[in-house]
């Protein structure tokens, strides 16, 4: 287990740093100079000389790179030039807006996703399934800006039940704060549940067909049984560990919901930086989530490897 | 990083055609198999239903000027959030656009961005995966750890940063949307190019002595194609939504030309005095986005029916 923890550490390091050369390169895509694109409104010679000086920018590619990476080592990912704060800190301040958004999206996903799921395992080719197929497949089509506008619409404009934005801190008031994630969480969850859906399916059909389920059928465990107590524990380890791949997907999503609907989290921190060329913010926001993203994967390998030992010689 | 478990959740999602399992196998084709093929996807109602959908907008993208009722750029003062009439049947947007006609010019965007970031995306991928599948060696170990890396973004961040760099424009948006999509065709056809190299008619080829361009061309390029093609399909209907995406941030199609994402965006600041205008250019990359993941899924299962659950 040790090895392979080493293995797949020693993989998961050169592709961290990979993805950060990557990303660093970005500002090469800017048009004409970086610094006068850094400083973005201002056109003060004086500015422009200080960011030439402070992001090193007459030195070559290589060394720019080294500079930025030894700072994002020691955390420093940088200042936002719009907001005069280091990035890392605005980061830490939304991240727990995001997280919080994102765990509420994730019981929606498994709450819908896994009984469907296993619904449409259990009632293979019947109409459960069928409708269970057509559920997921609205979830992958729907854009979720799209659904979270039309649940404005719904709730908000015609109803008037939840509140179309406004974050409150789950620390103020809870019942506040949940009224105004519900929304979000649904349709952050939508397209998640029906990827869970498929997943579950997947997997409970593979567990449905072994020898075991068929000898503790044979022996007259009831069906209900078999499937809840027999086969889902077995299938669950897949969906865990796949569940924790759609980290990324989340954050692809939150960065939509939380445009839509106005919920100050990291996505949103993204999408005012592009707008405010706030280039370092979006740089260091993209470099967390690649982080994210990769240590969330070697867990689950990790998880994977832990529960099946056959996975540990790959 | 490339896992079984990263396979498999990118074949829940659609994301990927290859089959559980590693090594991935090819979806090999039997002699004569197209009219067998076109019986198999003609069965399937649901990825026919979804050809006919892409067919319809695919016409409407081209035939635009000829459908469309007026002028998608022309201001009318009298139909400024206009209700939906007889004489504009979708409304008018928020200076009197009529929004019928920016739907249907709207279908450009959408299906332009799909097609031609694809079409990138694949014309980098599939030499790439190629070689990285067919050469080995560090030459794999490359551009398999680039993949990985690129992996590593989230697609739609990776294509937000991407244009946020680039500048806000349907053609860099294009741009972004190809190259976030890049390393998901690099590690398919890696995938499958290694299965396929792997078989008995591929060694047989390399015993009579045959040179390695001519392998992978004639071997091993013509079996993967189904797996490409299905994958292709299934990204232009992400690549419609990232699209989409891009635009209702204002970082795709610029106003005032007609983008159904950009429709939604302006649309979101209207809601109480005008909802038809969020109704319409949704319900379309909804409709879009559902005809091309219809047709894909159809289309993975027609091509190979062990694959079938």
């Amino acid at each position: 287990m040790l090895r392979f923890l080493a293995r797949r550490l020693a993989l998961a390091v050169p592709t961290l740093i990979l993805a950060s050369m990557i990303i660093f390169a970005l500002q090469q895509l800017l048009p004409g100079d970086v610094a006068t694109a850094l400083t973005g409104e201002e056109r003060d010679p004086q500015v422009i000389a200080f960011i030439r000086e402070k992001y090193h920018l007459d030195e070559p590619l290589p060394v720019r790179y080294a500079y930025w990476a030894g700072g994002v080592l020691r955390g420093d990912l940088g200042e936002s030039i719009r907001l005069q704060k280091p990035v890392a800190e605005l980061i830490v301040e939304k991240l727990p807006v995001t997280l919080e958004l994102a765990c509420l999206a994730m019981l929606v996903a498994l709450a819908i996703g896994v009984p469907m799921g296993v619904l449409s395992a259990v009632k293979r080719g019947q109409a459960a399934d069928t409708i269970a197929n057509g559920v997921a497949l609205w979830g992958l089509s729907v854009p979720n800006f799209w659904l979270g506008i039309l649940l404005i619409l719904l709730f908000s404009v015609e109803l008037g039940w939840l509140p179309a934005s406004g974050y409150v801190s789950p620390f103020e008031s809870l019942s506040e704060n949940l009224a105004a994630m519900v929304m979000p969480a649904f349709v952050l969850g939508n397209a998640i549940a029906a990827v869970m859906m498929r997943h579950t399916r997947a997997a409970m059909l593979g567990v449905l067909g072994s020898d075991y389920v068929r000898t503790a059928r044979a022996k007259g465990v009831s069906p209900l049984r078999v499937t809840l107590r027999h086969a889902l524990p077995n299938a669950a380890i897949p969906i865990i560990t796949l569940g924790a791949l759609e980290f990324g997907q989340l954050l692809s999503g939150a960065v939509l919901t939380e445009q839509v609907f106005s919920v100050p989290g990291f996505g949103k921190l993204m999408v005012d930086a592009v707008f405010n060329r706030d280039f370092a913010t979006v740089q260091g926001v993209v470099i967390c989530t690649a982080a994210t993203y990769i240590a969330l994967n070697l867990a689950a390998d990790l998880l994977s490897a832990a529960v099946n030992p056959k996975l540990r010689r790959a | 990083m490339s896992t079984g478990s990263e396979i498999a959740r990118a074949e829940a999602v659609g994301l990927e055609a290859a089959p559980s399992g590693t090594p991935a196998q090819p979806l090999l084709q039997e002699p004569g198999t197209l009219a067998a093929f076109w019986r198999r996807l003609r069965a399937r109602k649901s990825a026919v239903a979804g050809l006919v959908i892409v067919g319809l907008l695919i016409l409407m993208a081209v035939f635009a000027p000829w459908i469309a009722p007026y002028d998608p750029t022309a201001t009318d003062w009298g139909n400024v959030r206009g209700a939906p009439s007889l004489a504009h049947p979708f409304g008018g947007d928020e200076v009197g656009r009529d929004v019928l006609s920016r739907i249907i010019f709207g279908a450009r965007a959408s299906l332009g961005a799909g097609l031609v970031s694809v079409a990138l995306a694949v014309s980098l991928g599939l030499p790439l995966g190629l070689l990285a599948g067919y050469a080995g060696g560090w030459i794999d170990g490359a551009i398999s750890r680039l993949t990985d890396a690129l992996l590593a973004i989230p697609f739609l961040i990776l294509a937000i940063a991407l244009a946020a760099f680039l500048g806000p424009s349907l053609v860099n948006a294009m741009i972004a949307i190809g190259l976030s999509a890049t390393s998901t065709f690099i590690r398919l056809t890696r995938a499958q190019v290694r299965a396929v190299a792997a078989e008995e008619f591929v060694e047989a080829a390399r015993a009579m002595g045959n040179p390695p361009w001519r392998i992978a061309r004639v071997h091993i390029l013509p079996n993967i194609v189904p797996a490409i093609l299905v994958q292709a399909t299934l990204t232009i209907a992400a690549a419609i939504i990232a699209e989409a995406s891009l635009s209702f941030l204002g970082l795709g199609q610029q106003p005032p030309e007609p983008s159904w994402g950009a429709m939604l965006n302006t649309a979101k600041n209207f809601m109480d005095e005008a909802p038809w205008m969020a109704i319409w250019p949704g319900l379309s990359i909804f409709l879009a986005v559902l005809a091309f993941n219809l047709f894909g899924d159809g289309l993975r299962d027609a091509l190979d029916p062990r694959q079938r659950t």
